[in-house]
């Protein structure tokens, strides 16, 4: 969908700065995905703290994105992929300030487990961490390129976090049965696996959005609208 | 043909097949086919020249009127032919009325203004044209209004109420089709609201084809949409897809304003 420019530039100015504004804050959120489960590896509070302060700068993002969403609509009454596309950053950013207050979470969590020993090495929770931050960054490559068959991959991908999710649960559950004082250090691990399974969560909303935004079609619960989900699946 | 399916069967669904227009040598119109539903309010976007006003005088044979104009193709409104050899234009444009841009009162009353019509077809009783001048402000909402100065003449109406005087003047003689070109590009935006209103109100009784540049408008008043460009009709559809998710690439372009 190759889109000509605005005859009005200002206008055109308006979504750019738009377009550009979500990327950075897409990117601010992908850095603290990364580095809340770095701090996890590493046992480092120091790297925790700083993400949680990063977090703020986020918030401010999504007001100010918020902000250019309503005067661009009260401006410009955009219509077709304009308003798709506006109506989509205004939801966007909201997935994206959940993710990275996802991100401070694991953070709080590492704090608190910050002197225990680690209860076994760190295998699975760190691939959750990988897949979702790649799956993030694939849903933004797919709504900077307008590509739906990206955004459909990353939806596919949440599975295998769940399925992860999943086993970590299983194997944090068995060291608690082994024994109680495992009981600390598991539960808080146990919450940054959900955390992250959250993560992807949110990060398929943003799939559905993007594919949504260049096709126009609404593939969001399917099958309480009484329609086919197989249709929509058929096309991955 | 370009066809809204549902609503192919109500009262004063027009017809139109391979219409063309051309102005001397010069084609102004390719040829459109297209279901106009009976019954709704369908609106025809487009850049200045690209056929929609073209089209739009074609509904009612008011082309005719230009000298060189040639028009070709069929129009039936329910299925009667609106061209053809022995086809009265005036009893054709009885049936489809017009309303144009520029708001045009005769310099009379407002009462005869709305009468005009009525005595020309030969109605002269007055109270026969008493009841049918009422009906005809009060359905172009301008009853309330002007009850009271019904003898008084109607270029001392604001820009907006002869507007309305002269869609109710175009009501009075009922007609079952309603052609507006641009009926609010020259009005402000409280008297654009009232014609506004007042076009979905009519919808009930009339079909409505509205020509409009202002984009909005089209998405707030009208069921379907029509989109011309260069003499073609690009995308007809649903309104409410037009303006969300638009099939062709240039309807997209012209409502986004990435034209030109």
């Amino acid at each position: 969908m190759a889109l000509r420019e605005h005859t009005d530039r200002e206008y055109e100015h308006e979504l750019r700065q738009l377009r550009e504004q979500l990327l950075v804050m897409g990117s601010q959120v992908e850095r603290i995905i990364g580095d809340s489960i770095r701090a996890l590896q590493d046992r480092d509070e120091g790297l925790a703290k700083q993400v949680i302060s990063t977090d703020r700068a986020v918030d401010r993002m999504e007001v100010e994105l918020d902000g250019l969403c309503l005067q661009i609509l009260a401006k410009r009454q955009p219509v077709a992929s304009d308003l798709r596309f506006i109506t989509l950053v205004l939801k966007v950013v909201t997935d994206l300030e959940r993710i990275a207050d996802l991100g401070v979470n694991i953070c709080e969590r590492v704090i608190e487990l910050g002197s225990e020993p680690p209860l076994k090495p760190y295998v699975d929770i760190p691939r959750m961490g990988i897949d979702v931050q790649a799956m993030l960054r694939d849903v933004l490559d797919a709504l900077v390129a307008k590509d739906p068959e990206k955004a459909r991959q990353t939806i596919e991908k949440d599975k295998v976090v769940d399925a992860l999710y999943a086993q970590v649960f299983r194997e944090l559950l068995t060291f608690m049965m082994e024994s109680g004082s495992n009981v600390y250090r598991a539960t808080r691990l146990q919450s940054i696996a959900k955390y992250l399974e959250r993560m992807g969560d949110h990060t398929t909303n943003l799939a559905e959005m993007v594919i949504f935004m260049v096709e126009g079609n609404d593939i969001r619960h399917l099958e309480s609208r009484g329609e086919d989900p197989a249709s929509e699946s058929t096309k991955n | 043909m370009t066809t809204i399916q549902d609503t192919q069967h109500a009262p004063g669904t027009l017809t139109v097949q391979d219409l063309s227009v051309h102005y001397g040598p010069k084609q102004a119109l390719n040829p459109v086919s297209m279901l106009i539903p009976g019954h709704k309010v369908t609106a025809l976007i487009g850049p200045s020249g690209c056929g929609k006003s073209t089209f739009l005088r074609s509904l009612n044979r008011m082309n005719e009127m230009i000298l060189g104009c040639k028009v070709n193709g069929k129009v039936e409104l329910d299925g009667e032919p609106i061209y053809g050899a022995g086809i009265d234009p005036v009893r054709v444009r009885r049936r489809i009325g017009m309303v144009f841009q520029k708001s045009n009162p005769f310099p009379k009353s407002i009462f005869e203004n709305v009468a005009y019509g009525l005595r020309i077809g030969g109605i002269n009783d007055k109270q026969d044209l008493s009841e049918k001048v009422e009906r005809a402000l009060t359905q172009a909402a301008l009853w309330d209004e002007a009850k009271d100065r019904l003898g008084e003449s109607a270029l001392g109406l604001s820009g907006g109420q002869q507007q309305r005087l002269c869609i109710a003047r175009a009501l009075a003689v009922e007609p079952e089709v309603l052609l507006m070109d641009e009926p609010a590009s020259a009005l402000d935006p409280i008297a654009t609201a009232h014609i506004e209103e007042l076009i979905h109100e009519l919808a009930s009784r009339y079909t409505v084809v509205i020509v409009t540049h202002n984009m909005q408008q089209a998405a707030r008043v009208s069921h379907h949409t029509a989109f011309f460009y260069m003499g073609d009709l690009i995308e007809f559809g649903a309104t409410n897809t037009i303006f969300t998710k638009p099939q062709q690439s240039k309807t997209e372009d012209y409502i986004t304003g990435r034209f030109g």
